[in-house]
Formats: C-alpha cells, structure tokens, sequence
C-alpha cells in the first residue's frame, strides 16, 4: 500500500519534472527566436501554463484525497471560482512582497507580476488541487507534525523548496559579472524553477528512505 | 577568576580594538618616499651623459616658461571640458583645445579621490597613502618635496587664492594668498567670487612668477544637485570667463617677456552621478588637463578623444617647465608635448633628468631594483644618449643626429612609463610582520569568545576565565619565549619598513604577553569544556532543545553576510545585504505571530511525524526552546502564554506590524539610493533637497520631529519632555537658520547664517536632558529597588541620543529617526513583548536593525558618504575633538540608537535579571565575528584590484565600528554593575 503511493507519487513528479523541461523545448518549435533568457517573459507564461496543466490533470486523475463527497455541479463550480480567486490573490500578495523586498515599484512591474504568477503555480497551484481552498488546512499542513499523508509531505517540501529556490536566487543580483541571466527578476524565477525541481526530486526518495519512520494517523 | 559575561565581552572587545589598530597600522603602507630628504636641495642635478668626450651642460636647464598659471577647478570632470556640456558652457575652452595653441589630456586620479590627496599628488607627484583620507580635512603641512617647495627655494614668488587646504599644506610658501574654505557646501557662488575678485589687480601687476587658483564652486554644486543640475552650466561659463580674462591678459603681457607664459587648467578629481567623489568610478577618476601657451604649436581639427596620462605627471612638467629640480618622491613622467618644440639636446636633457630621478626613487624603494625592465631601460637609454652627445659634439650632421637622436627619445619615453608603472605598484607594499601580530590576537579573541558562549549565556551569565590555571605558567613562558625569539628573528631580517619593530620593546612586549596569555587562556577553556563535555554528556540536561527557525535564520543570516564579505560587489552593496536580512526577519515573524495567533492553543499536533530534523528550516515549533541554555528559563513562562495576551485589536496589531515595519523599510529604502551599481537611481532623498522642492522638505522635516516628539515623549520625565519639545523645535529652526527648510511665515528668507546659536540651543538641550538620565540613573542606585527611576532614567538617555541625531541629520534623513523610532516602538509592544524572545535573540534583532539602518541613512562603504558637514554642527571653526565626534555619531547613528534602545528595553523588562549581560555578550560577539573574519579575508585579498577602492574603506568602516561597540559593551556593562550592586 505503502510503496504503491510512494511510487505513485514519483511518477507523478517526475511528469511535473518533464512538463518543465517541455516548456523550455518545445515553444522553440513554434516560436522563432525563443530562449529562457531573451524571451524571459514568454517562457514564464509557458512555463506556468504548462506546470499548472499538469497539476490539474494529475488532480482529475489521481485524486490523491477523496474527500469531495458532496459532488454537485454548483458545488464544484464555486469550487473552481474560489480556486481562482486564491491563485489571484497569492499572485498579488506575492508582487507586493517582492515589492517590499526592493523590487522598483513602477518599472519592470510586468517582470515582477510574473515572477509572482511563477512562483504561485509552484506553491498555490499544487496546494489548491491538493487541499482545496481551505486555509485551515492549509495552516495545519504548514505547521509542525501537521501532515497527515505523504502527498501533503511533499508538498510541503516542493513548496518551501520553491520559496528558498527564490529567495537564494537573489543572492547574485548585486554581483558584477554583467551576466544576463542577473537581471530582475530572472536569476530570481530560476532559482524558484530550480528549488521546485528540487523538491519534486528529493521529496519522494526523501519519503522512501524514511518511508519506516513515517507514520500518519489516516493508514 | 569570575567575570560576569557582560565585563568580559567588554574586556575582549577592547583587546581586539588593540588588535584591529595593529592591523591597520600594518595594512595602509607607507608611501613611496626618497630617503634623502635631510640634505635637502644639496646634491647637485644630473650631469648630462657623455661617452668620453665631456659634456659642459651639468647645470639645471633654464626655464621654459616665464609665468605659470594653474587654474585649479574642484570636481572639473573630464566631460565638463571635452563633452558636450564643454562645447555648450565653456566655448572659449573649446575654441583654445581645438584650435588654439594647446595640449590637452585626460589626467586620472588615483583613489582616493577627495582633494587634499589629489592637490598632494598634482604638486608632489607622488601617490598618497589611503590613510591621508582621514586626515583630509584636518591636513597639516606638507613635509615631503613639491613644486612649491622647489620654487620657493629657487626664489620664485608664488600667489595663492583659493581652497585654504593649499595654505595649510603650504604654510609660508606664499607670498600673496586668500583661503576661501570650504565649509558650507551649500555656498556656491560667494567661494568663487573670493577667489576672483583679486585676479584683475593681480594680472595687471606682474611681478609674480606663479599664480595658483582654485576654485571650490563646482565641486559643492555637486554635493548640493550632482552633476546634471542647471547650476552647473552656470559655473562652467562663469570658469569660462575666468580662463579667457587670464588668458587674454597673459597674451598681452607676453610682449614684454622674452619667455612665453603657461597656463594650466585641470581638476583635482571628477564627479560621480550623484555629485559626490572619493571612490575610483571612471567618473570621478577622469579630469581634464590642458595647458595653454603660445609656444605650443597651434594645431587644427577637432581632438574629441584627449591622450590619458597620470595626475602625478603634472609635479614633473611643471618643475621642467620652470626649470626646477624635479620633486624626489614623484613618480610622474614629463609630459612629452610641452617639450616637444625644443631642440633636441634640450629634450634629451629633460627626459634624462626625469627617469634619473625616478630610478633613484626605485633604488631606495626596491632592493632588487638592478632586475627591473625599467632600469634596465633606463642604462641602455642613458648609453645611447651619452653616445649622441659625441656625435653632437663632434660633428653636425643633422639627418644622422636626427634620425639618432629620436631613437635615443623613444628609448627613454618607453624606459619612463616603465619606471612610472612600476613605481606606482611599489604603493602596495604591506608590513606584514604588523598584520599578523594583529589578526593574531584578534582570532584569539574571537575564539575565546566563542568558546565561552555556553557558560556565558547560562543562567547565571558568569564565566570562570582562568586567568591562573595550573598549566598556565609553563605554557605561558613557553609561548612568550618563542614568540620573543620570532620577534627578534623577523625584526633583523626584515627588508621594508615594519611598524611592529619599531614599537619600543616595553609596548612589543606587552603586546607578545597579551597574545600568549590569550593562547593559554583559549587553552585551558578548551580543555575544561572536553573535561565537562565528557561528564555533561552522561546525563543530557535539555533533550529537547532544539533551534526554532528564527534562531536558524540568525545563524544563517550572520553567516552569509560574513562570507558575502569576501566579494567587492557585496562589500559594495552590503546595504543589499542588510535590508534582505532584515526583510527575511520581518517575514519570519510574521510567519511567528501567525502561527502564535492561529494555532497557539492546540499545542499537541493531530498527527504525528517523528522524524523531521531535514524539515527543520522551515517548520519548527513555537514552543520550542531556542539554543542556548539562557533560555530555559524564559520557556517555562513562553508555552502558556500567546493567546491569552493577544485579545481583540492587540491581536490584529500583532499580525499586521510584521509587515508596517516591512512597508516602512521599504519607504526608508527608497529614500537614500546608496553602494555603487544602483547608486545613480532617483531617489527620494535627491527629489527632497532639490531647491524646487524646499516646502515639501519642510513639511516633512516638520511632521518627522512631530512623530519623533510624540514617540519619544511618553518615556521620559516632565522636565525632559518640556527639554525635549524645545530642543526639537531648535532643530527646525537651526535648519531654517542655514537655509535648508523655512518657516511658513517666511517662505523667501533669503538670509542665511551658519545658525550657530540655534545650534548650541540645541546641545545645550541635549546636555541637559542626558544629564537628567545620569542622574536618574545614579539615583535608582543609590536609593535602591528604585527600578521605575532607571527605566526613565535609561530612556531619558536614549532621548538624548535621539535629540542629538535629529541635529546632525540632514532634513531628507529626518524621516529615518522618526521610523526607525516608530519600528523600535512597534517591535517593542506588538513583538518583544507578546512573543517573549529571549535576550539573545532581541540583541541579534537590534544588531540587525541597527546595520540596516546605517545604510538607511544614506551610507555605504565608501568613504565619500560620510557626512562631515555634521561635524560643522554649531562651530564657528574647524575643532578637532567635537568635530570628529559628531561625525561620528552623525554617521553611526542608527547602530547606536538600536544599542541604545536595547538596554533600554531590556532593562524595562523584568523578566531576567542576566538579560543585560547575555545581551552586551551576544553584542560584542556578533560585532567582533564580522571584522575578525573581514581581516582575515582582507589580508588573503591585498592583491585584489579593488583592494583599494573597495575592501580599504571597508576596513576602515569595521574598524571605526568596532570602536563604536566597544564603546556600548562600555554602557552595557555600566548598566550592569548598577543592577549588580542593586540586588
């Protein structure tokens, strides 16, 4: 039972990994001139598309929790729309932090927003297909000794993996090399990238090599 | 022996002062200098060289010129003349560099680029140390050979008008002079008009030799509104006006001289685009240099891209020019153009007498000097040279001699620039004998310090320092001995200069026992923490003390900052550095309160994870106990508490002040753009003190002083609060006084004072109000148990502080005080308090705090931020000891404010009676980690390429900060020993 989840689990990280990778390959084919650092912004767009697709797919077809028991369609509307509207706001609360962190106010606010939508697809994103708009549950699962299954265990550590990703990923901006990768807020969005690839590959060998110690109260 | 923790963090950060002054002592070398300067003047010039046949020419060449003018125009940068603002301003300059009878170049200054340096190294030639920065403003006379010296002996009469630096560097040189000082910058136009004034009589009377102006104007334009303002035009065509009057009048005298004249315009360093100098950006490095004569040959076409060559090469032209005795310590080159339309011989003659003069620097400098390209250059040269004088003597034939004569030319042009670079390199010569006396006891400190954080921030907050255990003695004599026996050894081997050795044997003494009893001190701590380890470990104490994510973030924290040390772009941008630390704490918080406000009573978890130190960074409990053993007690009371304090709007402000105090660095931020890449950004800061906008400045200087009276009154005692509203308003009016805000009644005042009543209104005030804390102070103890009186007593002081600081900040920074008075306050009720840190980390918070705020107030590590008209603060004249104090405190201001509400804070609260010490300990700890590291680093780095533009000023700012902690461990300590003698 156990070993069936983790590997579940794996695999499901892995396409998460692979649909990263996608979105840096593939515009190539359709667009002329497409690379990370030039056309930065098109490829966050892409990159976010594609990580949340992903996300969405695998909710649809694994559904990691079965809670949804009341299944009406008004209900799963309302649903959808509180999803959206905490993806928005994650989204601006996240500009707002960047602002506050030094990012220009005025220019650049495009780059930044970006950076804000990037960095909520790898938190919110998975968060809301996992959890749901609930953010009791929400606190529960960030707090110590909170999660209550091994999906919840990795996302804790994909999304604080994302967080650290982008906050070590301002650590180069002040250096001189004149690189481009350098500029706001790109060495910031790829620390984030990385940090999440990151997460997705340790948590579930993390989960693997503790799978003895670990015990949740469900099974 | 038994110390409590707080005394002993002061005792070792006071050794470590001693240790980083020996460091610096060794690292700032001492200058390139000739060694003989006693036979001043005695030793005849250079004999001409000739291969056997003899050469009659060993005197001193005549004269070139008759009169030399040198118009000297502070922070003249390079595009000021040859850019478009040159075409546009300065159309006669234009005209005269593209069309008249002229060279112009491109001089570089050396850092550090402030003027007293750079008029040294233009009449000396030769590079002065970094440690003449220090003394910039307070610059005694000039010991070493220059120009003025050398024309002075020659008999030459020498007028001076302007800076009254140059009379100070040159007293008694003058026959004729007028200091102008540059004491307020925001004077522009009557500091140039002092200077001008004389010149009409001055160019009409003619029996002077040399006339030297300088003119201070553009350079404060330029700390006032930087280099883009309109001002700047105007002074641009106003210098216009000048070189063409003098121009003009030189032209016309020159009829009655059978010597054509020089005229001599040049900048002493540039401007960078915020208007201010000091550092090495190409736009304060470059200044234009043109000299202006009719025997030049006047040469058509546009020459937009001027040949660069060294600020110290004017020392050497200058002295051929008037056919002086070059000055002994320049490590200038002739400038070849001036010479070039003499005859041959003569050029010869003058390239000769300059790189023998440069090589006999580079023989008393360099002990291998035989195997230097440059010298080895120079004795071909000098062969050739003696080889042509032959010839010359012998027969006339001009294509031969021609043809020869420019080879021997080339062949001594290419031995001058090496002997130039490589003399220029020698600069960089470390003592580092000195160097490693200094880090040395600073590392033992350091280690005793940081071995002794266990006992320290115990309970009890005492320490055993073994001062006398058993194997100290043997030890100890032991380490003197072989540190004795180095001592001697290095000293009778050593080449260079070494300051250490030339200490007496009494202070080189003290100074080896101080650093092996140090060693057996470190020693025997270590062995007793092994010992006790072994027996502490059989029955662990505290099983589950673990780090919360606050602690980890300090440590971590501490840690990239100290390594972040080691690049130049992060010691540039350190402020980067500090307001992301600062920003990560607030968020950490508020991640703090959320969990305390939310999930604060269900303190057993749902679920259990066992296994989750890997998770530790970013999840860890509340309830945790923090590292140190101080903290056990403080959990005891720290598990019930949260909720049951925060209740109704408390519990908002709770949440919401993380993220106001978040919003008002962000403001502050925006406020001083500072470091070096973003530094020409618009800020607010240079909105506010642009003459457009005084009334917006006055408003907000207003509302700040409000903000800060309504903050810091409620601690204080009627008396001071009365001082303290008095003394505010003084400051509003000591700003209007020097015209910098109005009044609304007076919106066009256009009289302007040095405000020096207003001023001293003001100190008076601030006397008065830290009088009443002391005495508050020594009357909680004399009357003991009286622990409200020390609480007022303690604030009372820090209103002082406060008071004093909002004089010396410059109204833009006004607003810095009153946030960082209200993020003190916010931080204070809604988060010390509710979420009860420990002493420890409270002190780390402060640290933090404070850092950044030295950086909110404009700073950075350059020593051009520095703001030393604060030192000018309610003094008529320059006064060294006031002077150097305020400025001090003026720039660190913030660090100590923080410090200053620590003890405070601390001291308010009862909780813990050791709290004062664990923090004056975690104080000295976290100030010394940072310069012992940095010196370490710097001294692996002493052949960086920015090590003097970047790490040396860096440096300087560690040491000056050390200086400053040592000083509140002092306080710390003192308030310490009240409440010992209290209990």
């Amino acid at each position: 039972m156990k070993d069936t989840d983790i590997k579940r689990l794996l695999y499901t990280h892995l396409l998460c990994i692979f649909s990263i990778i996608l979105s840096v390959f593939i515009p190539s084919l359709f667009l002329e001139n497409f690379s990370i650092l030039e056309t930065h912004l098109t490829w966050l767009c892409i990159c976010s598309g594609f990580v949340t697709a992903v996300n969405l797919v695998l909710y649809l077809a694994v559904k990691p929790n079965t809670s949804s028991k009341r299944s009406s369609l008004s209900h799963k509307v309302t649903r959808f729309l509180k999803c959206c509207v905490y993806f928005l706001m994650s989204c601006f609360s996240f500009h707002v932090i960047f602002v506050l962190y030094g990012a220009p106010l005025i220019e650049l606010a495009l780059e930044t927003f970006l950076f804000a939508v990037i960095l909520s697809t790898f938190t919110t994103v998975p968060c809301l297909c996992l959890l749901g708009p609930n953010l009791k549950a929400w606190l529960r699962v960030f707090s110590r000794n909170g999660v209550s299954s091994i999906w919840e265990n990795s996302l804790q550590m994909t999304t604080i993996s994302s967080f650290v990703g982008a906050w070590l990923g301002a650590l180069p901006i002040p250096l001189d090399w004149e690189r481009p990768w350098q500029v706001w807020p790109i060495s910031c969005t790829l620390g984030a990238t990385f940090g999440y690839v990151a997460g997705l590959v340790i948590s579930p060998l993390w989960i693997y090599w503790n799978r003895k110690q670990l015990t949740y109260k469900n099974n | 022996m038994r110390l409590g923790s707080g005394t002993f963090a002061t005792c070792c950060v006071a050794i470590e002062v001693l240790g980083i002054a020996v460091f610096l002592r060794g690292f700032f070398p001492a200058p390139v200098r000739s060694s003989a300067r006693a036979e001043h003047g005695a030793e005849p010039p250079a004999p001409e060289p000739s291969a056997g046949a003899s050469s009659n020419w060993t005197t001193l060449p005549s004269p070139l010129f008759s009169k030399v003018v040198i118009v000297l125009i502070d922070a003249l940068r390079d595009d000021f003349v040859f850019g478009s603002k040159g075409v546009k301003f300065m159309p006669y300059t234009t005209y005269l560099v593209e069309k008249g009878a002229s060279h112009s170049f491109v001089a570089e200054a050396k850092p550090p680029t402030v003027t007293m340096p750079r008029i040294k190294a233009l009449m000396t030639g030769s590079l002065p140390g970094f440690v003449d920065v220090v003394r910039n403003l307070n610059s005694p006379a000039l010991l070493e050979d220059s120009v003025i010296r050398q024309a002075k002996t020659a008999g030459k009469r020498i007028i001076f008008y302007g800076d009254e630096t140059w009379v100070k560097l040159f007293p008694k040189h003058f026959v004729e002079y007028d200091g102008t000082t540059s004491f307020f910058v925001s004077d522009y136009t009557e500091v140039d008009n002092n200077v001008t004034r004389h010149l009409d009589k001055v160019l009409k009377r003619g029996d002077w030799d040399m006339l030297i102006l300088h003119y201070l104007g553009l350079d404060h334009i330029g700390h006032i509104s930087g280099p883009n303002s309109p001002l700047i035009g105007h002074k641009l065509s106003e210098m216009d006006s000048v070189l063409m009057k003098i121009h003009t009048s030189l032209q016309s005298k020159e009829r009655e001289t059978p010597l054509p004249n020089l005229l001599v315009l040049c900048g002493d360093h540039g401007m960078s685009e915020t208007g201010s100098h000091g550092a090495s950006s190409m736009e304060e490095v470059n200044t234009p240099l043109i000299l202006i004569s009719s025997a030049f040959e006047r040469k058509p076409g546009d020459i937009r891209h001027p040949k660069h060559v060294q600020q110290t090469d004017v020392a050497a032209t200058l002295a051929i020019a008037l056919g002086l005795r070059i000055p002994k310590d320049s490590v200038g080159s002739l400038l070849f153009p001036v010479v070039e339309g003499r005859p041959i011989r003569e050029q010869l003659r003058f390239l000769h007498l300059n790189t023998v003069q440069l090589s006999k620097l580079l023989q008393e400098n360099v002990p291998s000097y035989e195997k230097d390209p440059g010298f080895e250059q120079f004795k071909m040269s000098e062969r050739l040279h003696g080889n042509w004088i032959r010839l010359y003597l012998e027969e006339k034939h001009s294509e031969v001699l021609f043809n020869l004569g420019s080879k021997v030319l080339r062949q001594y042009l290419a031995a001058l620039k090496t002997l130039s670079l490589s003399l220029s390199t020698q600069v960089a010569q470390y003592d580092m004998y000195s160097m490693m006396v200094g880090t040395v006891v600073v590392l033992e400190v350091l280690t005793l310090l940081l071995l002794s954080v266990p006992q320290a921030l115990h309970r009890k907050a005492e320490l055993e320092v073994p001062l006398s255990s058993p194997g100290f003695s043997l030890l100890f004599y032991l380490v003197i001995l072989v540190l004795s026996a180095l001592h001697v050894i290095v000293c009778t081997s050593a080449e260079s200069s070494c300051y250490f050795c030339g200490l007496s044997w009494l202070a080189a003494g003290g100074v080896m026992v101080l650093a092996s009893a140090l060693l057996c001190m470190v020693v025997s701590v270590l062995t007793n923490m092994l010992v006790g380890g072994n027996a502490s470990r059989k029955n662990p104490v505290h099983p589950s003390s673990r780090w919360s994510e606050l602690d980890l973030l300090i440590l971590l924290g501490t840690a990239g900052h100290v390594l972040s040390l080691g690049a130049s772009s992060f010691v540039e941008e350190e402020h980067q550095t500090w307001y992301f630390l600062v920003n990560t704490l607030c968020l950490a918080l508020s991640q703090e309160t959320y969990r305390n406000c939310f999930l604060g009573d269900d303190s057993e978890p749902p679920c259990g994870l066992r296994v989750e130190q890997g998770l530790d960074g970013a999840t860890a409990a509340w309830q945790d106990g923090p590292a140190c053993d101080a903290l056990e007690r403080d959990k005891g009371h720290r598990s019930p508490s949260a909720s049951q304090v925060l209740r109704g709007h408390e519990k908002w402000m709770v949440l919401a002040s993380p993220w106001l105090i978040l919003a008002c660095c962000r403001l502050l931020r925006s406020l001083n753009q500072t470091g070096v890449q973003w530094a020409h950004r618009p800020d607010l800061g240079h909105w506010l003190t642009s003459s457009d906008h005084k009334a917006e400045l006055s408003v907000l200087a207003a509302i700040s002083l409000l903000v800060v009276f309504v903050l810091v009154q409620r601690g204080c005692s009627s008396v001071s609060k009365a001082a303290l509203a008095l003394g505010l308003l003084g400051v509003y009016c000591y700003r209007a006084a020097i015209g910098s805000v109005r009044f609304p009644w007076r919106p066009d005042s256009k009289d302007i004072s040095k405000g020096i009543i207003e001023a001293r209104f003001v100190y008076v005030f601030v006397l008065g109000i830290l009088f009443t804390g002391t005495k508050d102070l020594l009357k909680s103890q004399v009357i003991a148990a009286d622990f409200q009186l020390k609480t007022v007593g303690l604030w009372e002081i820090h209103s002082g502080l406060v008071l004093l600081a909002a004089l010396l900040f410059r109204p833009h920074n006004l607003p810095v005080l009153a946030f960082g008075l209200l993020i003190q306050t916010l931080m204070t009720k809604f988060i010390w308090k509710p979420l009860r840190h420990d002493a420890a980390e409270i002190t780390v918070m402060h640290y933090w705090f404070g850092q950044a705020f030295f950086y909110f107030q404009g700073n950075s590590n350059n020593i051009a931020t520095v703001d030393i008209s604060a030192g000018f603060v309610g003094l008529d004249t320059y006064v060294e000891i006031p002077a150097v104090l305020l400025t001090a405190f003026g720039t660190y201001a913030g660090p100590v404010l923080w410090a200053s509400h620590l003890v405070h804070f601390l001291s308010s609260e009862t909780r813990s009676s050791s709290a004062l010490s664990h923090a004056c300990f975690c104080y000295a700890l976290i100030c010394s980690i940072p310069v012992s590291t940095y010196i370490v680093l710097v001294t692996s780095l002493r052949y960086h390429l920015f090590i003097w533009s970047v790490f040396s000023p860096k440096l300087l700012y560690e040491g000056m900060h050390l200086l400053i902690t040592a000083a509140v461990c002092v306080f710390f300590t003192a308030m310490d020993q009240t409440r010992l003698t209290q209990s």
